[in-house]
């Protein structure tokens, strides 16, 4: 993984850049030590490291202003960080730049039930946004599997899912407003308790943007009544077809559950393995649906449901008569990536989206690339948005196994786009597929999202590195050809 | 006036690539529905897309549909409801509130504007739908963003971008959305006999409820001949049995002081339709029409302090979220007190007015578009320069220079 050629200029400054930083952030908010900076070296993406520079945890947004802006003025590259949890290295420092950790945001400032919506700093966890306003009957939608530890701005930065994203969105569908510093050290609102953006949608834009256009420092989120009750499903099947002509089919019958996953055969067994709660293990996959709302609707659902399970030849069938038990069914399904975890030294979590009725092809076509690459892997998928995530069974002490992992990972994307999917469902580009980019999107493709980029952080300095494969100056990108006077195109149309 | 009417990518990248050339600003245009939504404009060129048509694939079970842009609204929504399916965010038509009922709005119109219906507060806005397209940018280039499956992170979501931007980044050719299962059933509570505030505390208890209201609305008392009291609606969706156990529910938890009735399939339709439609105020010609958005809980408090200060008649949609305001006889078509009125009192209120229908001097003369803080405006100008540097595109339709 190449990243941007540190700036031997800036390194030479570290002392000054580290003394000016100091005096924006006092005291412990500003750290320099290697031992400490250590800390901060990678996210979840453990694969890649990178001490960076410097370490600044600021507390106010008016720090987070100064500190852009004279990083701005020096041209010092920045790269945010939430708790640090991406998946695809959003986070991975720069040995050149300011890591800037927004961990002290962490306070919940407003819990408005009239308008059903909670504004709160970028550092307060997922969970601890439904946790603060469970009493009253609320919950935040989207619950990606990190939702302990992530924070809310990183789920703006990554747009990110979770299990029930099929009926209640990403976080995209989820946030009503936030505020943004930009590299110019500018605070700007978007959005607020109301609905829609005035102008250019650019708090869609912000969202799932991975760091790279402005560090979010507040954001309202839309808060939903708990559904009355949910029941889940566990529904085994000999052939993985049938399981995907299934979830075709609920759909089809005009079905959104609240959460409709699959896994393998080697998925289904770590994870019977490391919970026991009785999965059926003489089965090809397993679903879990689950179906939520007042209990006249899941009795009415889940009837219709396990007649068409029924009907593609489910060898298994299970309902959960308590919450207890439903709470059981998802557990092995939660624990699916420790549970691969005990069958495998390491494991790499892919994160690709396909055309659900491409789901056996997909699959079959894996497990061929699991014999030429000879490496085991392990299936969990959001079968109600085709959300896939394959686990790369490897040892890294052995050597080559890592690059192998990789290269498999990387052949396992190349055929979500090719079934027409793409690379990345939930966990964004980061440096994981930055360069698997061209596979979806050609130079022109890429170039205007490169434009937008510009307009936000013309200089490039904001998490540099990610998404994108290749750096360009937006002076470069900005430049158009038009050949006045001319009509270059003497066949077209007229009126 | 040289109108351009491009049959396929290439002739829209080549009429798109000769008006650079000849540095001839394009108005985009495919249904007609909208052309007097936004700021009047002065081209030279017409960009006529509506050849642009035809859906391309559809798979009910994939909940996604791709279809040329400017395939026709109604086109898209019959052969989703063959299949049972629908576009949830219910997107409105605003033919008899532009007065063009000939007119057929497209898919890539409603999407272009980020118009949505009544459905918007459970199901999500146009742009929540918009998961992916191909298009013509200012600069001439043909290029694409998202894709076609619904759950999609891979690079800036420039689907987001295009929704709402009024044809001023990019010309659209191919759209995909995400389609869902049309209810089984749907039943409305109608509650009578509501003044604006109680109307507020009932939207806001209703849709803290679990109990999936999928529209809310209040028509207060002589906003519509038929509306002798105020009334709020409160509607339902889903299977048979949901909606019969939801509805009792409701009636119980709410209306114990109020009269209430349930409008069942057609009538709750009819309803619905008008609510989406402006149909209260749409025939007010010569009154100035606000479309507001607002906090859900501020929107009937809102809806009284305009009708206060200025003769206005208004109603709520999106569970007090959305104002529609009809103005007469105020010199700015009302612009001054509504956009003061949104900041409140106490200056932090959020929320946005825009001039849905004007005379063109109006439309000229006061911001059609909520005014945006210099710095948000300068960032959106520098979006506007990275897609359409020239601008070429619907010059001046969202802001004066741009």
């Amino acid at each position: 993984m190449k990243m941007p050629t540190p700036d031997a200029a800036v390194l030479q400054r570290r002392a000054e850049i580290i003394a000016a930083l100091r005096q924006i952030v006092p005291g412990e908010g500003v750290i320099v030590s290697e031992t400490e900076r250590r800390v901060y070296e990678s996210d979840g993406l453990t694969a890649y490291r990178q001490l960076p520079m410097v370490v600044v945890l600021p507390s106010r947004v008016d720090q987070v202003a100064a500190v852009l802006s004279y990083c701005k003025e020096m041209g010092v590259k920045v790269v945010p960080r939430g708790a640090g949890t991406s998946l695809s290295g959003g986070a991975l420092p720069l040995a050149d730049g300011v890591l800037l950790g927004m961990a002290k945001f962490n306070r919940i400032l407003e819990i408005d039930y009239d308008n059903r919506c909670v504004i709160a700093q970028p550092g307060v966890t997922n969970l601890a946004l439904s946790q603060a306003v469970e009493q009253a009957g609320f919950y935040y939608a989207p619950d990606p599997s990190s939702q302990i530890a992530c924070t809310i701005g990183g789920n703006v930065a990554e747009n990110s899912g979770g299990v029930h994203c099929l009926k209640y969105g990403l976080t995209t569908n989820n946030i009503l407003g936030i505020e943004i510093v930009t590299m110019d050290g500018e605070v700007i609102r978007l959005g607020g308790k109301h609905f829609d953006a005035e102008g250019y949608d650019l708090l869609g834009v912000m969202t799932g943007s991975e760091g790279l256009l402005g560090v979010v420092t507040e954001v309202t989120v839309r808060i939903l009544p708990k559904p009355t009750a949910a029941r889940a499903m566990l529904i085994g099947f000999a052939k993985t077809e049938d399981a995907g002509e299934c979830v075709a089919a609920v759909i089809g019958a005009g079905i959104i559950p609240g959460g409709m996953e699959m896994m393998d055969r080697p998925a289904i067994h770590a994870a019977e393995a490391f919970v026991g709660v009785g999965y059926p293990l003489d089965v090809e996959a397993l679903l879990i649906v689950e179906l939520d709302g007042p209990p006249a609707e899941i009795d009415h659902l889940i009837g219709k449901v396990e007649r068409i399970a029924r009907d593609h030849h489910a060898t298994a069938i299970r309902i959960s008569r308590d919450d207890a038990e439903r709470l059981a069914f998802w557990s092995g399904r939660k624990a699916a990536f420790p549970a691969v975890g005990r069958i495998s030294p390491d494991y790499y979590c892919m994160d690709g989206t396909i055309p659900r009725g491409r789901l056996a092809q997909v699959l079959s076509r894996m497990r061929n690339l699991s014999e030429t690459h000879g490496l085991g892997v392990a299936n969990v998928f959001h079968a109600g948005d085709g959300n896939l995530h394959p686990l790369i069974l490897y040892d890294a002490n052995k050597p080559g196994e890592i690059e192998r992992a990789e290269a498999f990972g990387s052949d396992i994307l190349r055929l979500c786009v090719e079934v027409g999917g793409v690379l990345t469902g939930e966990h964004g580009v980061g440096v994981e597929k930055r360069d698997l980019m061209g596979t979806m999107f050609d130079e022109t493709d890429l170039a205007h999202q490169q434009r937008l980029k510009c307009a936000f952080d013309p200089e490039g300095l904001l998490n540099p590195g990610k998404v994108f494969p290749q750096l360009h100056r937006c002076a470069e990108l900005g430049r158009l050809h038009v050949h006045s006077g001319r009509l270059p195109f003497p066949d077209l149309p007229r009126f | 006036m040289t109108r351009f009417s491009p049959a396929d990518l290439k002739e829209l990248h080549d009429a798109v690539g000769e008006a650079l050339a000849a540095d001839e600003p394009l108005e985009l245009v495919a249904g007609g529905s909208k052309r007097d939504l936004g700021r009047p404009m002065q081209t030279p060129r017409t960009l006529d897309l509506s050849r642009l048509s035809g859906i391309r694939s559809y798979e009910p079970s994939e909940l996604v549909l791709t279809a040329a842009a400017a395939t026709p609204l109604d086109e898209v929504q019959e052969l989703l409801a063959e299949s049972g399916q629908m576009l949830a965010f219910e997107p409105p038509e605003w033919r008899s509130l532009f007065g063009s009922p000939l007119s057929r709005p497209t898919l890539g119109g409603v999407l272009a504007c980020n118009l949505s219906g009544p459905r918007r507060i459970k199901a999500g806005a146009a742009r929540d739908h918009f998961l992916g397209f191909r298009a013509v940018s200012g600069r001439g280039e043909i290029f694409k963003s998202g894709g076609r499956v619904v759950k999609n992170v891979t690079g800036y979501d420039l689907s987001k971008l295009m929704a709402g931007s009024y044809g001023t980044l990019a010309a659209l050719e191919e759209v995909s959305v995400k389609v869902l299962p049309k209810p089984e059933h749907v039943a409305t509570v109608v509650l009578c006999g509501l003044d604006p505030a109680a109307a507020a505390q009932v939207m806001s208890r209703a849709l803290a409820l679990p109990h999936e209201v999928s529209a809310a609305a209040y028509l207060p008392a002589g906003s519509v001949p038929a509306a002798i009291v105020g009334i709020a609606a409160l509607r339902l969706e889903g299977p048979a049995p949901s909606v019969a156990f939801r509805r009792e529910r409701l009636i119980s938890e709410l209306s114990s002081e109020y009269e209430s009735t349930v409008l069942e399939d057609q009538a709750s339709a009819v309803l619905w339709r008008a609510v989406r439609e402006v149909e209260p105020l749409a025939g007010l010609n010569e009154r100035v029409l606000w479309r507001i958005s607002v906090a859900p809980a501020r929107g009937a408090e809102f809806g009284e302090a305009i009708a206060h200060s200025l003769d206005a008649l208004w109603y709520l949609d999106w569970g007090g979220g959305l104002v529609w305001v009809a103005v007469a006889g105020a010199e700015d078509g009302g612009a001054a007190v509504i956009r003061d009125a949104i900041r409140g009192a106490d200056g932090h209120g959020t929320g946005h007015a825009t001039l849905i229908r004007g005379s063109a001097a109006l439309r000229s003369g006061v911001a059609v578009f909520e005014p945006q803080t210099p710095s948000l405006a300068a960032l959106a100008a520098r979006v506007k320069d990275a897609f359409d540097p020239h601008h070429i595109l619907n010059p001046g339709r969202m802001a004066e220079r741009s």
